[in-house]
């Protein structure tokens, strides 16, 4: 059950529209659907990927942000160069949780900022020769780093840097790799082109490396991409692929290595959690080097199950039986979490606003506490995330894209979830509303969420959010009294 | 002492905007005028006549050397030349990398922050890159910047399309501030008509033809010993031209918001001096052999 009927739902799209002027709200219409789960394709429902209005408050992120913040960055023995002015890195710097096993400063680098600060002369004499110098420094100073990644913020591409030619002389002189990627943070309309760029500069500049040299293969080699162990995610996924029989080459790129990205073209099986920032190296590994991807979803046993079926289909028996020996280890163990907290949760309603996978991934865990999630939307998805979305979503639920501040909190206010999923920039807004409310993209620093273990950690955490005794607490006396006295006199 | 009179000079590249700059400024200098020149592109030789010095330090090579323009002073980047004129350049980075346009903006802001413009000025003479190719080269025509421009001519043709567009540029700006074209400088190149026909030019634009300055092998021998014809040869005939283009430019009140021309317009005209030829519409976009197969045919 839906939370409003479809008509219901209808009109509180219309109702909400109103308020805009006439050119937004013809434009905001076509970003808003209901779901009908019996759609092939979301074209004729929803737009998607385009640039967002000015002033109404949008979620997205910039192209940096998607090269430096999701693809790069948690590589974790790569350095990437913030380069430009100081903020973008700095700002930008650990944000993500991107777990990593390593020594910070030593052999590993995710949680620092390296940045070639740039100043006026920069901008006005070019900051190649200071490129340059900077990772020479670099080389000095860290010399257990792999390789290095120049990650343009937006001067870069405005005064015309050549970084191409500094990063081949460089990766020349100090014998490493030196990626340049262009992924100044004004091109496309969010970070989603920043993961096509990453994509592609590590199909240019990384993925090559290694082609041609011996590796020692076996059949049951894997690669995950699009997990970028966020609280530990890729590590609890990735020791059931091993535990059914597997074994996993790279992490793309949470806790990954450059090592591991360029023995990937030796993998039988690409498996692939994040579609939208990790798509395009999957399908070019594909057309290049024969190597089949999945997408799987490792968020609650309903989904886990399914996918590990689905992974395990790929291969012989050996792995087949694996597959269902690990469900059988781990079914017992699901059962009791969701004996625990599915009578606590029961019932209740959630919605999402999130951004690369999450806004379909996590619709199976929520069902598998036997709760619904009645709206969910992206901030930066295309219509082939959207095509996946309608498929896991209940008919009639809201569907949103790159949502306003404005329209979620009217949706909130006229669907009343107990529950919301979504960012930062959000949280705060809704638990001054009342409404409980959890961090989608962090966690709220807690995590993993993947995997079994992580569907353990998910229950309790949606469980102590959700019912947690401070809600019933918002109410001032006075207005509890005013309200009972209404309640009497009525 | 009158009120500072702040004017910027463009024109086409190569039409000899830093040449007349100099010579001007020196004549207005001879007549007891204080004058600044702030030179606007990253050749930085817009004050080598004056200075006698192939190309000044200039301020973005210093605040580079220094670390940023915060620690510069005045005196460092100001030098002084022929006539007690004040120079400065700009400067910038080599051609094809960083942004000159931000150099220029950089440089023009440093210059007001330490009051180079206040004292006893009369005149602040911008010499600007030959084209407009962005915002930072627009920035000595923004508010409170010139107010006067000046545009360097011949009667070629590309000189006069680069005038009307610098025009166009100046309407741009003359309706968010105070910007105004004072007049065309014909620097002539000898073409037939010229003075006729920039006159007509300036007449189209809203402006006048402040002045004729004549073609003279002297500011050629001037310029290879780094002067003014003001200073290497006062009494040449050429030097009386510059002060005449002086003195007008003293006495100039004509400040206008120019009306430029459409391109129709522009190319009628260029046709009526017989710059340009008249189109023959039936020719174009036909290849040799199309039109070998007409003929025959």
């Amino acid at each position: 059950m839906a939370a409003l009927t479809r008509e219901e739902t209808q009109a509180l799209i219309q109702e909400v529209l109103e308020v805009y002027p006439e050119k937004a709200k013809k434009d905001r219409a076509k970003h808003l659907m209901i779901n009908d789960k019996t759609l092939e394709s979301s074209k004729k429902c929803i737009t998607s990927n385009r640039k967002s209005l000015p002033g109404v408050m949008t979620m997205r992120g910039c192209a940096y942000a998607g090269s430096k913040g999701v693809v790069w960055g948690p590589i974790k023995d790569m350095i990437s160069i913030s380069h430009g002015p100081i903020g973008c890195g700095q700002y930008a710097r650990a944000g993500r949780r991107n777990y990593y096993v390593g020594t910070t400063g030593v052999d590993t680098f995710c949680e620092m900022n390296f940045t070639s600060d740039f100043q006026e002369r920069d901008i006005v004499f070019g900051g190649d020769k200071k490129l340059a110098k900077l990772i020479e420094e670099i080389e000095m100073l860290f010399p257990l780093n792999k390789g290095i990644s120049v990650q343009s913020e937006c001067p870069i591409g405005l005064i015309g840097d050549d970084i191409e030619a500094v990063a081949k002389k460089m990766a020349a002189q100090i014998g490493k790799p030196v990626v340049p990627v262009r992924c100044e943070g004004f091109r496309g309309v969010s970070q989603s082109l920043g993961h096509h760029i990453a994509n592609d500069s590590v199909r240019d500049w990384i993925l090559p490396n290694r082609d041609g040299k011996h590796y020692e293969k076996t059949p049951y080699d894997v690669a995950i991409l699009g997990d970028y162990n966020i609280g530990g995610d890729a590590w609890a996924s990735r020791i059931l692929l091993e535990e059914m029989g597997l074994r996993v080459v790279a992490q793309w790129s949470g806790d990954g290595t450059l090592a591991e990205m360029e023995n990937t073209p030796n993998v039988k099986l690409n498996l692939l959690h994040c579609y939208r920032s990790m798509n395009y190296i999957a399908r070019h590994m594909e057309e290049k080097y024969g190597i089949p991807w999945l997408e799987y979803n490792f968020f609650g046993p309903t989904k886990i199950a399914e996918s590990l079926r689905k992974i395990a289909e790929h291969f012989d028996d050996r792995i087949k039986e694996g597959a269902e020996r690990v469900i059988e280890k781990y079914t017992p163990v699901m059962n009791a979490v969701i004996a625990k907290y599915k009578p606590r949760l029961q019932g209740k309603k959630v919605m999402l606003y999130v951004g690369g996978l999450r806004p379909r991934h996590v619709v199976g865990a929520y069902e598998d506490l036997g709760m619904e999630v009645i709206g969910t939307g992206y901030e930066f998805a295309h219509n082939d995330d959207y095509d996946r979305t309608i498929k896991e979503m209940g008919d009639a639920t809201l569907i949103y894209d790159d949502a306003t501040g404005y329209e979620l909190e009217e949706f909130v206010k006229a669907m009343k979830p107990d529950l919301i999923g979504s960012g930062i920039k959000e949280k705060y807004v809704f638990h001054k509303m009342g409404v409980p409310f959890r961090q989608m993209h962090s966690w709220d620093y807690s995590g993993p969420y993947h995997g079994y273990d992580g569907f353990a950690i998910f229950a309790r955490d949606m469980d102590m959010t959700l019912n947690n005794p401070c809600w019933k607490m918002l109410k001032a006396p006075w207005q509890k009294q005013e309200a009972e006295a209404l309640k009497k006199a009525a | 002492m009158g009120k500072l009179r702040q004017c910027a000079i463009y024109g086409k590249g190569g039409i000899g905007k830093s040449t007349t700059t100099q010579n001007l400024v020196a004549a207005l200098a001879e007549a007891g005028k204080k004058v600044m020149i702030v030179g606007c592109d990253p050749k930085a030789d817009s004050t080598r006549l004056i200075l006698h010095s192939k190309a000044q330090t200039t301020v973005m090579h210093l605040a580079a050397e220094a670390g940023s323009v915060e620690d510069l002073e005045l005196e460092d980047v100001m030098a002084i030349g022929f006539g007690g004129v004040k120079c400065v350049e700009s400067g910038g980075p080599e051609p094809g990398v960083g942004c000159a346009g931000r150099g220029v903006i950089t440089a023009i802001n440093f210059l007001e922050e330490e009051g180079a413009y206040d004292e006893d000025l009369d005149f602040v003479f911008y010499d600007v890159l030959g084209d407009v190719v962005c915002g930072g080269f627009a920035m000595p025509i923004r508010e409170n910047k010139a107010q006067e421009i000046y545009i360097v001519v011949s009667g070629e043709m590309m000189a006069m399309y680069a005038a009307n567009n610098i025009a166009k540029g100046i309407v741009k700006y003359a309706n968010s501030g105070g910007v105004r074209l004072a007049g065309l400088i014909c620097n002539s190149r000898k073409v037939d008509r010229e003075d006729e026909l920039i006159t007509a030019l300036a007449e189209r634009l809203g402006t006048q033809m402040i002045h004729f300055v004549p073609r003279d092998n002297v500011v050629q021998h001037a310029e290879i010993r780094r002067m003014t014809v003001i200073e290497y040869d006062p009494n040449c005939k050429q030097a009386d031209e510059y002060r005449a283009l002086a003195r007008k430019i003293i006495d100039n009140k004509k400040l206008v918001i120019p009306t430029p021309l459409e391109m129709d317009e522009l190319e009628a005209l260029l046709m009526e001096y017989g710059v340009i030829d008249q189109e023959d519409e039936s020719i174009i976009g036909k290849t040799k052999a199309q039109e070998t197969a007409l003929a025959a045919a």
